[in-house]
């Protein structure tokens, strides 16, 4: 199957005051493959992914997604285009029931023209990621991992091509991880993911590439295989951090 | 016609609300600056001052560099008391929540009119002054007194900034206003400093209250445009900078009186206000403010 | 629409039925008194879209409500237009004025917000005191304008009956109109856009536009209740562009509860009842103000609906 380009940065740069934070990445991420960004802590991965949705404005060079330049396109424009981006640190609406926050997502693709079809949507959503028994809780009341999974199903009510998803399984029991990989396998049939991701086991599970990163740039990138053999990340990362 | 002499005048007059401003403009600055709230009861407790000033004054009506002596010292401390019992009663107690502080403040601004309103009365009263000293100038006389207002309130001014630059409380301050959290670490007891600010801010809105009565009499709505044109120099000097402010309130002051020359009184109000709002929208961080990032 | 809220639907139908009903048990004076409460509760259901529901906590909403007093009024009497027309022109006025305002006092937020509404509404009054000769100013001006044909109907705008109608159907449209809007995909939006705005951009929405849609409306219904006002009673002055008139509103709605579709109609209704009753015994109407303004901040802030709503009928929003 010939891959086809989904997202391309070229010298993607981001310094903060004296640092730069990401530094003249080029990076390309084809259509439905799962990618894992590893690195040591500052590598540089949130900023990376920041500037990819438009949470964050580049210094230098420039970003294409789905054949169309988006260096300049406003965030919210982003994810109407199809990058759907979910927060390192949970950012959900704690006060509204599951259902709303997951309707406020869907509607966002869906218009605010017919309310049946944006419930049956945040519905879908929900299941998909196994809270369809919580969707009246208050979200704010839901356990840690449970939140996590708020956020992911509002990134899948965006029905997104791209969907970023930062340390999703941070916080998360054995068994909540568990989930989340048979949750992301059935994403991945649809969407292309790109995950920032500490834990090698749902790493390893889950991606069909990694890209690994250090000091702001891209160290090395392959399968699973070739990264765990390459030397110069075994050196660098998965040597120190095991 | 000879315009000097109009423009002496209004001069002098601007420069004696110039300092009027400053002192209350301070008040409400340095509340913001350390406390981040903005109190809109500020223009009562000038109020109070000034009626309050009037009062004290009036036990003692032989006698009115006496008066006006007491005048100085009690009504202000007293304006101070109703503030540290504001700030422990009502601010405290709803965290100093930014939005709910101008919604309380508000509150207490109607209380306190309308007690003043109903216990002293619709009508203005005047203070006599504490001397008569009538300054010659070329074209016209200037009362001495109002020159002595500018001298106090530069002298209280001056006296303010060393003080908040040396003393302990006003490190205590500095470090509240810098991190809250880590000030109360490091053992400074933050609910006294802010209840401390509170009463400082309102205390130098009293003591404008009370240097203007003798110039311009004491009423219950008088806190009206004080409150405004004190938030017009916080505004044009930067939020919460000091040094801003009092150059905001030398220009204000003076535009203000020279503008009162050339234009009607409405005008004149209407173009200030609108400024102002302009300067809040396109420049959050005041005219003479440095920039700094927006929260 | 009906289906996602039906309980707070059927409340709102009860609470028409009640306005329509009332006139029947009442008479005199009171009919007087409904009729301004049901136009003020217009005024603060519009503000609620603001401060309530979006989370934008104005302090300038006399602009707006002036902004459709004075434009119908001004239309009703210098532009020989009947009173449906001048109606409309004030409605179109309010919404071009929150406008205008809304682009300029939304690039700040919170307390900068606050002060900027406020001096943007301060601007608005003393122009109606500077343009006095065709205002009217602090006299006002009394508009003659005092009846319309609706159809084959005349319609007296003098008689109590007909200014208490007029008023109540105006107030049905606009509670089953915001019925409409905030139970539905745009409330949950406002609610979103209050609650988390980092998030609801990260979701694909201009947050910005948003707000300004939000503001619009807010002012826009605000400024139906100022052009039913000076429409209904005829007459038109300065004192309603006053400040005293946005802390109103923000009374009425802290009083009967933030965010909650009748919360401002029963705070303009337990508040415009409370004032009266206290303006025939004292003059202490501000200290009572001043004092609610200060407990409801301390110790309520929800409101009474909104505490109820959390409490115990969460359907009640
Ligand atoms: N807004 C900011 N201002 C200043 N420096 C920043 C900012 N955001 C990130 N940085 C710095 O940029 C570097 C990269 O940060 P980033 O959050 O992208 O790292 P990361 O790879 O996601 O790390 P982690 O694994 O800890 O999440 C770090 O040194 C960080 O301190
Ligand atoms: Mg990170």
């Amino acid at each position: 199957m010939a891959e086809v380009t989904l997202l391309e940065t070229r010298g993607l740069t981001r310094r903060f005051g004296g640092l730069t934070a990401v530094d003249a990445v080029d990076f390309r991420l084809s259509r439905g493959e799962v990618r894992a960004i590893i690195g040591p802590n500052g590598a540089g991965k949130s900023t990376f992914v920041g500037l990819l949705s438009g949470l964050i404005a580049p210094g230098a060079g420039s970003i294409a997604f789905d054949g169309q330049d988006i260096t300049r396109m406003p965030a919210h424009r982003r994810v109407r285009a199809g990058i759907a981006y979910t927060f390192q640190i949970t950012n959900i609406y704690p006060a509204m029931t599951v259902l709303e926050n997951a309707a406020i997502a869907a509607q966002s693709r869906l218009g605010t023209g017919s309310e049946a079809a944006i419930e049956a949507a945040a519905r879908a959503a929900l299941a998909a990621v196994g809270l369809s028994d919580l969707e009246t809780r208050r979200a704010g009341d839901l356990a840690y991992g449970h939140q996590r999974l708020v956020e992911v199903a509002m990134g899948l009510a965006l029905a997104p091509k791209l969907l970023i998803l930062d340390e999703p399984t941070q916080g998360l029991s054995d068994a909540e991880i568990a989930n989340f990989i048979a949750v992301i396998r059935r994403v991945a049939a649809s969407a292309t993911v790109l995950l920032i991701e500490h834990n090698m086991d749902v790493v390893m599970a889950l991606a069909g590439r990694i890209t690994v990163m250090e000091n702001g740039r891209i160290l090395a990138e392959g399968t699973p295989d070739q990264i765990t053999r390459d030397p110069a990340v075994q050196a660098a990362y998965l040597g120190g951090a095991s | 016609m000879d315009l000097a002499p109009y423009l002496l005048l209004a001069g002098l007059e601007g420069l004696v609300e110039a300092s009027v401003l400053m002192l209350s403009a301070l008040g409400l600055s340095l509340v913001f600056g350390v406390m981040r709230v903005v109190n809109v009861a500020h223009g009562e407790f000038y109020m109070l001052g000034a009626v309050g000033g009037w009062a004290i004054a009036s036990l003692v009506p032989d006698h009115p560099a006496l008066g006006f002596a007491l005048a100085l010292l009690i009504a202000p401390a007293l304006v101070g008391a109703l503030a540290i019992a504001a700030d422990r009663g009502i601010l405290r107690r709803i965290g100093y929540d930014p939005e709910a502080t101008i919604v309380a403040t508000i509150g207490l601004s109607y209380i306190i009119q309308q007690v003043v309103l109903m216990t002293f009365g619709p009508d203005a009263r005047a203070v006599e002054p504490p001397f008569y000293l009538n300054i010659r100038f070329p074209w016209f006389g200037y009362s001495g007194y109002k020159l002595f207002i500018v001298a106090v309130a530069a002298v209280l001014v001056g006296a303010l900034w060393v003080g908040l630059r040396r003393s302990r409380l006003g490190l205590m301050m500095r470090a509240t206003q810098f991190d809250r959290e880590t000030a109360q670490n490091f053992g400074i007891p933050v609910g006294r400093v802010y209840s401390g600010v509170f009463a400082m801010g309102a205390m130098l809105a009293a003591v404008a209250g009370v240097l203007i009565v003798p110039a311009n009499q004491a009423h219950y709505l008088m806190g009206h445009d004080p409150l405004l044109m004190s938030f017009v120099v916080v505004i044009v000097g930067g939020l919460g900078s000091i040094p801003g402010t009092i150059a905001a309130a030398v220009l204000i002051g003076l535009s203000d009186g020279l503008m009162s020359v050339f234009f009607s009184p409405t005008l004149a109000k209407i173009v200030s206000t609108l400024l102002v709002a302009l300067v809040l929208v396109f420049r959050p961080q005041g005219l003479f403010g440095k920039a700094e990032t927006r929260a | 629409m009906i289906r996602h809220n039906p309980r707070l639907f059927a409340l709102c139908l009860a609470v028409i039925a009640a306005v329509f009903g009332a006139q029947f048990v009442l008479a005199g004076y009171p009919v007087l008194a409904l009729t301004r409460i049901l136009i003020l509760a217009v005024f603060a259901m519009g503000y609620n879209m603001a401060m309530g529901y979006a989370g934008m906590l104005s302090l300038g909403h006399a602009l707006f409500f002036a902004a459709g007093m004075y434009a119908a009024g001004m239309a009703s009497r210098y532009g020989a237009v009947g009173l449906p027309v001048a109606f409309g022109i004030g409605i179109l006025g309010a919404a071009a004025v929150s406008l205008g305002i809304g682009l300029l006092a939304l690039r700040t937020r919170t307390v900068s917000f606050m002060i900027v509404t406020l001096m943007f509404a301060q601007v608005g009054y003393l122009l109606t005191l500077q343009f006095a000769d065709v205002t009217g100013g602090d006299q006002g001006l009394t508009l003659s304008e005092r009846g319309f044909a609706l159809g084959p109907v005349a319609v007296d705008m003098t008689s109590g009956a007909a200014r208490y109608n007029v008023a109540a159907v105006v107030f049905s449209v606009v509670l089953l109109g915001l019925y409409a809007l905030t139970q539905g995909p745009v409330g949950r939006l406002f609610a979103a856009v209050r609650e988390n705005p980092e998030r609801t951009r990260m979701l694909g929405y201009d947050v910005a536009r948003i707000r300004l849609a939000a503001f619009v409306l807010s002012g826009t219904v605000a400024g139906t209740s100022g052009a039913l006002y000076g429409l209904t009673f005829g007459f038109i002055g300065s004192s309603f562009a006053e400040f005293r008139t946005s802390i109103e509103a923000l009374l009425y709605t802290l009083v009967g509860g933030p965010g909650t579709l009748l919360g401002p109609v029963l705070g303009t209704a337990l508040m415009t009842v409370l004032i009266d009753r206290l303006g025939g015994l004292t003059a202490a109407y501000p200290i009572v103000v001043g004092a609610l303004l200060i407990a409801l901040t301390l110790w309520f802030p929800k409101g009474l609906l909104g505490t109820i709503r959390d409490r115990w009928l969460p359907w009640l929003k």
